[in-house]
């Protein structure tokens, strides 16, 4: 199977001297293409950290990373940021959605930035959005939208310009259940893919079914990976 | 992603309106003052501004400005006219006599005695009457600012008389004076009659006017009567710098306008700056998103300078719209006539406005710029 993230020996430091902390110590972890991975944990155990490390947000302070065959860590600046922004997308636990753009504007942010004309991404963005049965919200600003709603044009956004790989935070912690089941649904439905690898940090126990790997994780290492239910494939299949 | 970082800046109408009033007040406070000041810098050097017949003024070498004049003995003026690239050289008398009109109202006033052969020195801008009307007898020309304050509700008219000095004085016309430093009126006469309508000295002449012959140079020629005579001679535009230069260094005028407009700069860019760096500090998440979805630095930089330009323009457009709104209505006004938005000034406050935003976008690019995309990470 072709690895999506193969990590070895990551560790990670914050700060200096007395108040160096130590995030993440020394862990492995595989993710294949096509799999749904979840990371799980208590809060403070390092998931944020490592997906901020293959994300290629944060630097590993040591230890050898592979995103999509690529060591980001061997690229200039800008070659990993353009990376990040052809093969990357995020999902944010707090949405972090513009505020002032529209949901079809939020979601096309990723195209802007690859310098794809207003209109035409635009239109893209509400043709996802309508996919995911916001086809009346697409001008609606995130004020005027539930939170089930902002964490769907989140998602179009994370999706809308066809990652390799998503990058999901919390996705469903800022949501009731009935919402939090819908979102990990439609996730599966359009995110899972053969060619795609999705990563999903959750405290979530209820969505734990969606994953075909659950990397348990304590104080900075993964104490154990066990295969997930793989429910998110089985809607993906059906879809 | 220009349009982006324009619905992010307008999207907060609070603080996009906030700075916009900032810069606007800061840039109309700057340039109202600056404005005036300018106006008043011109009102100190206006009666030589007026005068456009001679190319130097000759004086006594203390003189420091216009208003304070030590009168030339009468042979000043023959030794000006010996002196080679001399076209022509006549008599200038200025004193501050006070004019009463027949209504009992008065008013220390600008004098300026005139050769009385050639009119050298008269007003070239007039409303009634004419400069030749001055060869009459008691014949006086008032600027018409003054003529309303002697003559309060009346149209501007010919033939009122004036009393100075004991002499009578009939307004033969009626000019359009540069407004002077001290709001007085002036009033042009003939020499001859000048030196009558103020306590007789004995000597009278104020300055001689000179005129260079063509191909002189008037600033060598004022050089030359300097080292032939002994007097001073300068240019009309030197002894405008000169009476300038004199009221900056021996006022307050500069210290107090100067404080305005400190406190406008001050207020616009503490302000500004101030509101511009909350609202970057409010949407890092959103900079961070930005960041993390593979926005580069430089684009990130771009998208906030482009904020601050939007700002700045907006606020120095309106700033300068009140400024000019502001003028359009004082300039009307006898007291503050002449005053003006000029386009230095525009040109200044613009420069100002662009610091201004400078400074504001400054403290936030580098915000935005040390910001890790990871914090987008963190609930």
């Amino acid at each position: 199977m072709e690895h999506a993230v193969r990590a070895r020996g990551i560790s990670k430091w914050f700060g200096e001297r007395e108040a160096r902390i130590q995030a993440l110590r020394r862990l492995d972890l595989d993710i294949g293409m096509g799999e749904l991975a979840m990371l799980v944990g208590p809060s403070g155990c390092g998931k944020t950290t490592l997906i901020s490390v293959v994300a290629g947000l944060l630097d590993a302070s040591e230890g050898d990373l592979e995103v999509l065959g690529e060591q980001p860590v061997r690229m200039a600046t800008r070659q990993r940021i353009l990376f990040r922004r052809r093969n990357l997308g995020f999902v944010f636990q707090q949405f972090n959605l513009l505020p002032a753009l529209t949901a079809a504007e939020n979601v096309a942010v990723p195209l802007f930035v690859s310098g794809w004309k207003r209109k035409t991404a635009v239109e893209k963005a509400a043709d996802l959005l309508a996919e995911l049965g916001m086809a009346d919200r697409v001008h609606a600003l995130p004020s005027q939208l539930s939170g089930g709603q902002q964490q769907r044009v989140a998602m179009a956004r994370a999706l809308v310009h066809d990652p390799r790989l998503v990058v999901c935070d919390e996705p469903t912690s800022a949501l009731d259940a009935q919402a939090g089941h819908k979102v990990m649904e439609l996730l599966a439905e359009i995110a899972v893919r053969p060619d795609r690898a999705v990563i999903v940090v959750t405290h979530d126990n209820r969505v734990l079914d969606f994953a075909d790997t659950i990397a348990h994780m304590e104080d900075g290492r993964i104490t154990h990976v066990e295969p997930g239910a793989g429910m998110a494939r089985a809607v993906a299949v059906n879809q | 992603m220009n349009f982006v970082a324009v619905r992010m800046l307008t999207g907060d109408r609070a603080k996009y309106l906030g700075l916009i009033f900032a810069i606007a007040f800061s840039s109309f406070l700057i340039a109202q003052q600056v404005s005036i000041f300018s106006g008043l810098l011109n009102r100190m050097r206006s009666q030589i501004l007026d005068v456009t017949d001679g190319d130097v003024w000759v004086m006594d070498p203390a003189t420091q400005y216009v208003d304070e004049v030590y009168a030339l003995r009468d042979d000043a003026l023959y030794r000006v006219r010996g002196v080679p690239g001399i076209r022509w050289a006549v008599p200038l008398f200025k004193g501050q006599p006070v004019a009463r009109a027949l209504n009992g109202r008065f008013r220390a006033a600008i004098l300026l005695g005139l050769d009385d052969s050639s009119l050298a020195g008269a007003p070239h801008k007039m409303i009634l009457g004419s400069i030749e009307s001055l060869r009459d007898p008691d014949a006086v020309i008032i600027d018409l600012a003054g003529f309303h304050f002697l003559f309060p509700g009346l149209p501007p008219r010919l033939g009122d008389v004036l009393e100075m000095n004991d002499r009578r004085a009939r307004i033969v016309g009626i000019s359009d004076a540069s407004a002077p430093f001290t709001s007085f009126p002036v009033i042009y006469t003939r020499y001859s009659l000048a030196v009558n309508y103020v306590g007789r000295q004995r000597t009278q002449m104020s300055f001689v006017l000179a005129k260079a012959q063509p191909g002189t140079p008037p600033a060598l020629l004022a050089k030359r009567i300097q080292e032939a005579t002994g007097l001073r001679g300068v240019t009309g535009d030197e002894f405008g710098w000169m009476t300038i230069g004199y009221y900056m260094r021996h006022t307050g005028i500069p210290v107090n306008f100067g404080l305005t407009v400190a406190i406008g700069l001050i207020v616009g860019t503490v302000v500004a700056g101030q509101t511009f760096y909350i609202f970057t500090i409010e949407n890092l998440k959103q900079f961070g998103a930005l960041k993390a979805i593979g926005v580069t630095n430089a684009r990130i930089v771009a998208m906030i300078l482009l904020q601050a330009l939007l700002v700045g323009v907006m606020g120095y457009s309106i700033g300068m719209g009140m400024t000019a709104f502001f003028f359009a209505i004082t300039t009307h006004q006898e007291a503050t006539r002449g005053i003006v938005l000029l386009w230095q000034v525009m040109a200044a406050s613009g420069g100002i406005v662009l610091f201004i935003v400078s400074v504001a976008s400054l403290m936030s690019i580098r915000r935005v710029l040390k910001l890790e995309p990871a914090i987008v990470f963190r609930g």
